[in-house]
């Protein structure tokens, strides 16, 4: 039994041992720029891409330096910064993901506009060199910019091409619309695909994008961005058509349903799924897939009128908080400016997946023939640009927008578990939503 | 036993082995994905025998696991893991140290606020950090102790597991022991250290594996309380890693991650069972 | 339960227990007592402006179907966790316990998951059951079933109770195991003397014996399925699919974290409080009176 307390002597000098080597550590790196502080949720490649742009930034001047942290995904970032704001130390650059922008514009005390900032160190700001069907997003409805997009994506379909010519379907000519989508699902199946089609993200691309690219309001008031007493609008006749119509595909087994993130990308990089709809972002997960596959706009019915108008972005965009002194937020706008350089947006843009910026940025890319070499990589963004966006296709302001989402998800499950029927379900979360939406308007208003 | 039953034996055996198998599956898993590339771990149904990728995948984890997970450049998953080991230690050392501490109070000592503290100290028994999270935080943010190993542990200390079962231990202690010392002319410090302590050694052994485990294992508290780059741990890596936005799960990379993480907690449970075990029943009775 | 021989000092016992005490204090009466003040508040998500709400945030709670719903899966999840990991860990004792010798080496192999993160041990079994490429999901869906645990509530609550048991099921081996050494061989053998066969010496000697282990196993495994199967929750099905695996701690933890409703998250918290509070006491004060150790 002695030897209890000898490893437990053993266990205290390596505790001190370790301290110490943690404290030569910090030690290293000292000096007197003005630190600013950005609290992400990259990882991966993605993470290391954001390091070298921060890096980039950090060698190319020396008043001031970023430190970029991960403090875990989209909410645990949000919740850290939150928790930090009141304690005040809060940092000054956060990134939020898009259903987190309705509450971030509600804390207007906590946060300091983008535009604002911008026009206060002296940076001229024009909406007009920016694509505006991503800036619309973070935008007041007169253009001004309240976030800086950061890492934005839209939905595509992405098609197995080795399974199209296994059965009989044209590789290089994906259905355009819903309805050429039945007879190709139905070849697939045919030819021995035990998952024809599936789809990641169901909310976002089968009610938030359908409404946008069908050019239909998926909530009143410009989808929220005029103004918090907006009411969704998602359980009309044409949503229910569609819901139903993927209804009857997942019990004839032409659908598949994966889960309501980004689960069912594993099924069709491993081939088992045909066709599959994510966001342009994920296309970095298929380059290693061992058959060939391509990219294409999301379908749309063709009997609607305006269809198809412009789809609508994810992903996140960096909010700058409130209660930092104005030096500090000099290094931010001179960050920001950095940003939107072409040179740092097509790095960004052809590196990551995400959606530039500026439309400089993509004809530069464009030009420079990454286009042309990487067929597909600029579907997302011919598809955001199809049409100048209206009010239907703007973007999407709604508070408690993540339990919306988690609302719809259950009801969209709800009719793919055959419990609930299409309307039925739609109505269902059309009615809870609304109940959240008021709950945070009197919140706000209070 | 009482009766000679060949078959019985057998069919324990058999149970046994089995059993064995279903719960080192997962973790054979685990081994096995890390030891696949990516495309070779997608396959339908996936493969059960190990790849040729484990010690890539092993050597990818410990040098370019924290820059993957956007720690910072430069550094190892060792500094990692050497900070997971720091909070569990010091978890262990410090919540063992008060609680025997507070344990001898209550049991060896009458005072008039005695039953106002036990009861204080056991109501917290429960309630896990997780539902009191952003108060706790707001505190430690109050107190100047975000980005310190400090606040990495010193609030994970307020619980009374290891209290209450000090405090159940220091009952089935012979009260002839007190009076022994007693007559000796010993104080109850050196009662403490002279007797208890040495008494409690397979307990404080069990508390230690209980409590280093619980340290090791903390993701959400390390999340809100380090931002600085070198006072991550290797379970938050991995949870940034399981999660991260706009990003495949890299199976490959993330069970050797897991591999990583898992070992020494493993190898602290393997190595003190039969303390671990002894202690805890000791003091149940 | 006192101790009848003691010792007498003014002042050292509470030096003795100042350590504990302020920690516990600054660190859990005075983060609860905010959470019990929050709890009364509606606030947005930075805490800028707030609103005194009287009790607004517990009625919209109890208003909340599916705030009732996740005490019913607390209910249902914590007692499957709970029968399920003691018979088996029960069998797997009584079983390794007729075989002494190799006893200590199947321990051994049994007793890792223990170690296990939750939010690893979730992230396990995830890719076990996983539709699709996970293996036993596979095995499933060839044997003819509808595997699909993000669209079946009854799938996705097997799949977390499975994770959950699994992590458990090697502490409550152990001690089984170790209480079940320690009933004399002596009392086991005068009753199959007797005449009473395997089964019948199980029932009426050997689980008796074993109360208190039992009664100890119970408390440590209602409280694990209570509090500390979040991860393994948060890891696999996030609560869904419809709610279905959404446990009283997740549910906190979506609404300030993910929903970032803080005032109904604290009530909640408080709630939570109240049951452990009362859980305690009837612990302490009933419970351990009875069952004799």
């Amino acid at each position: 039994m002695k030897s209890a307390g000898k490893l437990a002597r053993a266990a205290v000098t390596l505790l001190a041992g370790t301290a110490i080597l943690a404290g030569a550590g910090q030690a290293l790196a000292q000096d007197n720029r003005i630190e600013i502080h950005w609290w992400h949720a990259m990882a991966g490649a993605r993470g290391e891409l954001l390091n070298q742009l921060v890096e980039g930034f950090n060698k190319g001047q020396d008043k001031y330096k970023v430190i970029a942290t991960n403090k875990g995904n989209y909410p645990e970032a949000m919740t850290a910064a939150m928790a930090a704001f009141r304690a005040g130390k809060a940092p000054h650059i956060l990134q939020v993901f898009e259903v987190g922008t309705g509450t971030m514009m509600a804390s207007r005390a906590a946060i300091k506009p983008v535009y604002q900032l911008m026009q206060e160190n002296g940076y001229k700001f024009d909406p007009s060199t920016y694509i505006t069907s991503v800036t619309g997003y973070y935008s007041t409805s007169d253009g001004k910019m309240l976030s800086y997009p950061f890492n934005s994506s839209t939905p595509i379909m992405y098609y197995n091409k080795d399974a199209f010519a296994k059965a009989g379907l044209d590789p290089e000519k994906p259905p355009r619309t819903w309805q050429e989508f039945e007879p190709a699902l139905k070849k697939l199946k045919e030819s021995g695909s035990t998952c024809p089609f599936i789809t990641s993200w169901q909310t976002w691309v089968h009610l938030e994008n359908f409404s946008a690219l069908h050019n239909v309001p998926f909530a009143t008031k410009a989808n929220g961005l005029d103004g918090l007493d907006t009411e969704l609008k998602f359980n009309s006749p044409l949503h229910v058509r569609h819901i139903t119509t993927l209804a009857n595909w997942m019990k004839e087994g032409l659908m598949v349903y994966g889960g309501r993130k980004n689960e069912p990308n594993g099924k069709f990089a491993s081939g088992e799924c045909a066709i599959l709809m994510e966001s342009s972002a994920g296309y970095a997960s298929f380059t290693k897939a061992p058959f060939k596959w391509g990219m294409a706009m999301l379908p749309y019915y063709s009997d609607v009128q305006g269809a198809p108008q412009n789809s609508i972005i994810g992903g996140a965009s960096l909010w700058v908080m409130a209660r930092h002194t104005p030096e500090e937020y000099k290094g931010v706008a001179q960050f920001f400016d950095y940003l939107a350089a072409t040179e740092n947006q097509v790095f960004w843009h052809t590196k990551s997946g995400y959606l530039p910026i500026t439309p400089m940025a993509y004809e530069t890319t464009k030009s420079s023939g990454f286009y042309a070499a990487n067929p597909g990589t600029d579907v997302s963004v011919r598809q955001m640009t199809l049409n100048p966006p209206t009010e239907n296709s703007k973007g999407l302001r709604l508070g408690n927008f993540v339990q919306i989402r988690d609302v719809m998800d259950e009801e969209l499950e709800a009719v793919w578990s055959g419990k609930k029927q299409p309307k039925e379900a739609l109505d269902t979360a059309v009615e809870r939503g609304n109940r959240l939406l008021r709950q945070f308007e009197r919140d706000v208003k209070r | 036993m009482i009766e000679r039953r060949p078959i019985a034996d057998f069919v324990g055996h058999l149970i046994l082995i089995v059993t064995v198998l279903i719960v080192a599956f997962p973790i054979y898993l685990a081994v096995i994905a890390a030891s696949h590339d990516l495309a070779g771990i997608s396959q339908v149904p996936m493969p059960l025998l190990p790849g040729s990728e484990f010690f890539t995948n092993m050597a990818n984890a410990l040098l370019e696991g924290p820059k993957i997970v956007g720690v910072g450049r430069g550094t190892s998953a060792l500094l990692l893991m050497s900070n997971s080991l720091i909070m569990a230690i010091s978890i262990a050392v410090g919540k063992i140290i008060i609680s025997l501490l507070s344990a001898f109070a209550i049991v060896y000592f009458r005072f008039p606020l005695r039953t106002f503290f036990f009861w204080m100290i056991f109501i917290t028994l429960m309630l896990p950090v997780e539902v009191r999270i952003i108060p706790t935080f707001k505190v430690v943010a109050d107190l100047g102790l975000l980005d310190t190993y400090t606040g990495l542990v010193l609030p994970l200390i307020a619980s009374a597991t290891a209290t209450f079962l000090f405090r159940q231990f220091f009952m089935t202690v012979p009260d002839e022991l007190v009076e022994a010392a007693r007559i000796d002319g010993a104080g109850p410090m050196r009662f403490f250290w002279d007797v208890l302590v040495p008494l409690s050694r397979t307990s404080i052994a069990a508390m230690f594996v209980i409590q280093f485990i619980y340290g090791w294992n903390q993701y959400l508290w390390p999340l809100l309380i380090a931002a600085a780059p070198e006072y991550q741990t290797i379970v938050l890596a991995i949870g940034r890693l399981m999660r991260a936005p706009d990003a495949y799960e890299e199976w490959p990379l993330i069970m050797a991650m897991a591999v990583l993480a898992l070992l020494p907690p493993v190898v602290v449970v393997v190595l003190m069972q039969r303390w671990f075990v002894k202690g805890l029943v000791e003091t149940e009775k | 339960m006192e101790k009848r021989v003691v010792f007498h000092n003014k002042y050292l016992p509470y030096l003795l227990v100042a350590p504990q005490i302020a920690i516990t204090v600054i660190f859990f009466f005075w983060p609860a007592s905010q959470a019990i003040v929050q709890s009364v508040l509606r606030e947005d998500a930075f805490g800028v402006s707030s609103h005194f709400v009287g009790l607004d945030n517990f009625i919209a709670l109890f208003e909340d179907e599916y705030y009732l719903n996740s005490f019913k899966v607390t209910a249902l999840f914590s007692t499957l966790v709970t029968v399920i990991g003691l018979s088996l860990s029960l069998l797997l004792a009584v079983t390794a316990d007729r075989i002494i010798r190799a006893a200590t080496l199947y321990k051994t192999f049994l007793i890792w998951p223990y170690a296990v993160a939750p939010a690893v041990a979730g992230a396990l079994w995830g890719f076990v059951f996983l539709p699709g490429p996970g293996i036993v999901a596979y095995l499933l869906q060839q044997m003819g079933v509808d595997w699909n645990f993000h669209l079946n509530g009854a799938q996705a609550m097997f799949v977390v109770v499975v994770a959950a048991t699994w992590k458990q099921i090697s502490y409550n081996f152990l001690f089984f195991l170790a209480g079940l050494q320690s009933i004399p061989k002596s009392l086991i053998e005068a009753a199959a003397i007797d005449g009473a066969g395997p089964v019948r010496r199980f029932w009426t000697i050997v689980l008796p014996l074993l109360s208190p282990t039992l009664f100890f196993l119970i408390v440590v495994n209602v409280v694990y399925a209570f509090f500390e199967t979040f991860g393994v929750i948060h890891s696999l099905t996030r609560g869904g699919p419809a709610k279905a695996t959404e446990i009283l701690v997740y549910k906190v933890w979506y609404d300030g974290f993910e929903a970032q409703d803080l005032g109904g998250s604290s009530a909640q918290s408080v709630i939570l409080m109240a049951i452990v509070i009362g859980l305690t006491v009837i612990q302490f004060r009933y419970i351990e009176r009875k069952v004799h150790y």
